[in-house]
């Protein structure tokens, strides 16, 4: 359960390798140490993850790809670990050398497994999704379409889910990020408004703790792209990044 | 479903709430999730949650069943409220022997949390004038329990974890009026306020302090002491309950309306505006034991965030711990309106909270910045120093300082186990500190 304060005694990162989400359960378990269980494709990239919360941070092995297992992998997990008070999605592609790939991690995955825990939330009463959207959601670049085309799809399943689930106990919050300095931005050029995954995380643990529906970080940016989302085509085109 | 919080409306879980009605088939038919049994949601925390189970509005099965006004001996059913016992035991020159800070509680709730009241130090705590009850627990078997039994040591403080309490009959105490008789002092610090308790107590059935937390330094502790008695009856009319009227809180309060700036003034003014020292001032009941009472829905001034209270008890002899704690929530700044301190008298069932010692209670806004730090290391505090924290109170308490708190609880687990043992008893409270586990 999570406490009055908000602190989880239990966390689920699926994308368990993810910056945001390492960072987001850092700031979470504040004073404690809740248990939590990564979800990853690479086992290895995942060990370290785990290794470097502790010893209450375990790693199940997870396909995003694979939406045949996902109700499975969702039932056998609150089988074995019990209620999720705290359930974050980060994972995704950048890129990928086929489009339709970035497609079925970003998009098709995350919407199959987003049905299946917002279904076993239900049942325990409680809890909260965090589901890991991206700024391109909301106009995409000439950068980064591809991505931003999936985001774009999360990010309008994960508001639609949030209102889906008002009374049942389960919140769902929408984040977008802007560009954040992680392993996946590694080498690229920032965006302007470029931030940290700890603005993010405290983003994070603040939107759950308001029941907000979306968060953005750094805060800024929900008004630069209220006005970037107007401007003419041929401008926008040209910005840079 | 229904979102369900406790008074400090935090934490909002999801349950299927429906009226106690037929209890035995109500627990007969819980689902994977349990049951748990619900009074009037005054519980500060998660106590009488069950997300994602079935939660029973007791508040239906009410009414005094039994009063035996030569004995002073009444039973009724596990909803009724404080208030409607005292409107039906009163005329009669009785009144409840333990009664909370608020009227606004069932009888089966008070036995669950074995509730205390401001004559602890010499009455104790509410189950010792239960003289017995009925348990509904979960195979559908109506149980009567007197003090002594398991089933009453489990379910006298039990939080609702044993079963089902439907009805209860109590020992009342004989008043000849429905005042108090009220004196005051003004304490300068913390020293004062503790040395008087230490040694005036005992001359009066009530004693309780308010306790400015903001104020620090020399000043650190500084409280109003209110110590009284039942008043003789000198009044016409001397067992007419006088009630306030009831004004709302407004139906919403803007976040963070309650600071540490409005906290602060609001604390001085009390202790400026108190009686340095006065003697048998005459107030009516409702207004020396449930002052709160009179603002409807009071809980909502903290705004959508909510609040917590947070009540703690050191032993005799740990009264430096006690400093500690009060020094650490000063220093904070932790914005609380004047916390309660009370000495306890001698401790009851194997979970209740109150044992010899110190107690201190404070409500604080749940926004405020590293509380969950500063209250995780006060918690830490209390345990090391054989105290603890009150459940019925609790929203946040680390699950791993439960058994340290509350030494009896292995005993208490198995006399749950031995009532509950297919575990349809559950609560958010139970699956949050482990208490079941």
């Amino acid at each position: 359960m999570r406490d009055a304060l908000g602190i989880p005694q239990s966390i689920l990162v699926l994308g368990g390798t993810s910056d945001l989400a390492l960072a987001t359960v850092a700031e979470l378990s504040g004073p404690r140490e809740p248990k939590v269980v990564l979800a990853v494709r690479d086992e290895v990239r995942g060990a370290e993850a785990a290794g470097a919360i502790g010893a209450h941070a375990v790693t199940v092995p997870f396909d995003a790809a694979a939406v045949e297992t996902h109700p499975r992998f969702v039932e056998e997990l609150f089988a074995a670990h019990g209620d999720f008070d705290v359930v974050l999605v980060a994972f995704g592609l950048l890129d990928a050398d086929d489009p339709l790939e970035v497609v079925d991690v970003n998009y098709r995955g995350a919407v199959s497994v987003l049905v299946a825990l917002a279904e076993r939330l239900k049942r325990q009463g409680h809890g909260a999704i965090v589901v890991f959207s991206s700024v391109a959601a909301e106009r995409p670049r000439r950068a980064n379409y591809l991505y931003g085309s999936t985001k774009a799809g999360l990010d309008a399943f994960a508001q639609g889910l949030h209102d889906d689930l008002a009374g049942t106990g389960v919140h769902v919050l929408t984040v977008r990020p802007g560009f954040v300095h992680t392993k996946m931005t590694e080498g690229r050029d920032p965006a302007p408004f470029s931030t940290t995954p700890d603005v993010v995380a405290r983003a994070v643990a603040d939107g759950l703790r308001r029941g907000a529906h979306t968060v953005w970080a750094p805060r800024g940016l929900r008004v630069l792209m209220t006005v970037l989302r107007h401007l003419p085509r041929p401008l926008f085109r040209r910005l840079p990044g | 479903v229904t979102l369900l919080t406790g008074w400090g409306r935090t934490a909002a879980t999801a349950a299927e709430l429906c009226e106690a009605g037929d209890v035995a088939a109500q627990l007969r038919a819980a689902g994977p999730r349990g049951a748990l049994a619900r009074g009037l949601g005054r519980a500060y925390g998660d106590a009488a949650q069950n997300a994602g189970g079935r939660v029973l509005d007791m508040t239906g099965l009410s009414g005094v069943l039994d009063l035996d006004p030569v004995a002073g001996r009444v039973t009724v059913a596990a909803g009724t409220s404080y208030d409607a016992l005292i409107d039906a035991v009163l005329p009669h020159g009785w009144f409840p022997a333990v009664t909370p800070g608020t009227a606004q509680v069932t009888i089966g709730g008070a036995i669950a949390a074995d509730v205390h009241g401001k004559n602890h130090h010499r009455d104790g705590s509410l189950s010792r004038w239960v003289e017995s009850l009925v348990l509904v627990t979960p195979d559908g078997e109506r149980r009567r329990a007197t003090p002594g039994d398991d089933a009453f040591r489990a379910t006298a403080g039990g939080m609702g974890l044993t079963g089902v309490i439907t009805e209860a009959t109590l020992r009342l105490a004989r008043v000849e009026s429905a005042w108090c008789a009220v004196d005051t002092e003004r304490c300068a610090d913390l020293d004062d306020v503790m040395a008087r308790m230490a040694t005036g107590d005992d001359a009066y059935a009530y004693s309780v302090a308010w306790i400015d937390c903001l104020a620090r330094g020399g000043r650190l502790g500084r409280s109003v002491l209110l110590r009284g008695d039942h008043a003789p009856a000198t009044l016409p009319d001397p067992l007419a309950r006088v009630r306030r009227p009831r004004v709302p809180a407004p139906p919403w309060a803007p976040n963070g309306l309650l600071n540490r700036f409005s906290i602060a003034a609001f604390n001085e003014a009390y202790y400026r505006r108190a009686p340095r020292a006065e003697r048998g001032r005459l107030e009516p009941l409702d207004a020396y034991f449930y002052p709160l009472d009179a603002v409807a829905g009071w809980n909502r001034m903290y705004g959508r965030a909510g609040f917590l209270q947070y009540q703690l008890l050191v032993p005799f002899g740990a009264e430096a711990t006690l400093r500690a704690c009060l020094e650490r929530l000063s220093e904070a700044g932790v914005p609380s309106f004047l916390a309660v301190l009370k000495r306890f008298g001698a401790g009851a069932g194997l979970l209740s909270f109150p044992a010899p010692g110190w107690t201190l209670a404070l409500d604080i806004p749940a926004g405020v910045d590293g509380l969950a730090r500063l209250l995780d290391a006060l918690d830490a505090q209390i345990a090391e120093a054989g105290g603890r924290v009150y459940l019925a109170k609790d929203s946040r308490l680390r699950a791993d300082l439960l058994g340290a708190m509350y030494p009896e609880l292995d005993a208490w687990r198995g006399m749950q186990a031995a009532l509950d043992p297919s575990g349809v008893m559950q609560s958010d409270l139970a699956r949050r500190t482990g208490l079941l586990a």
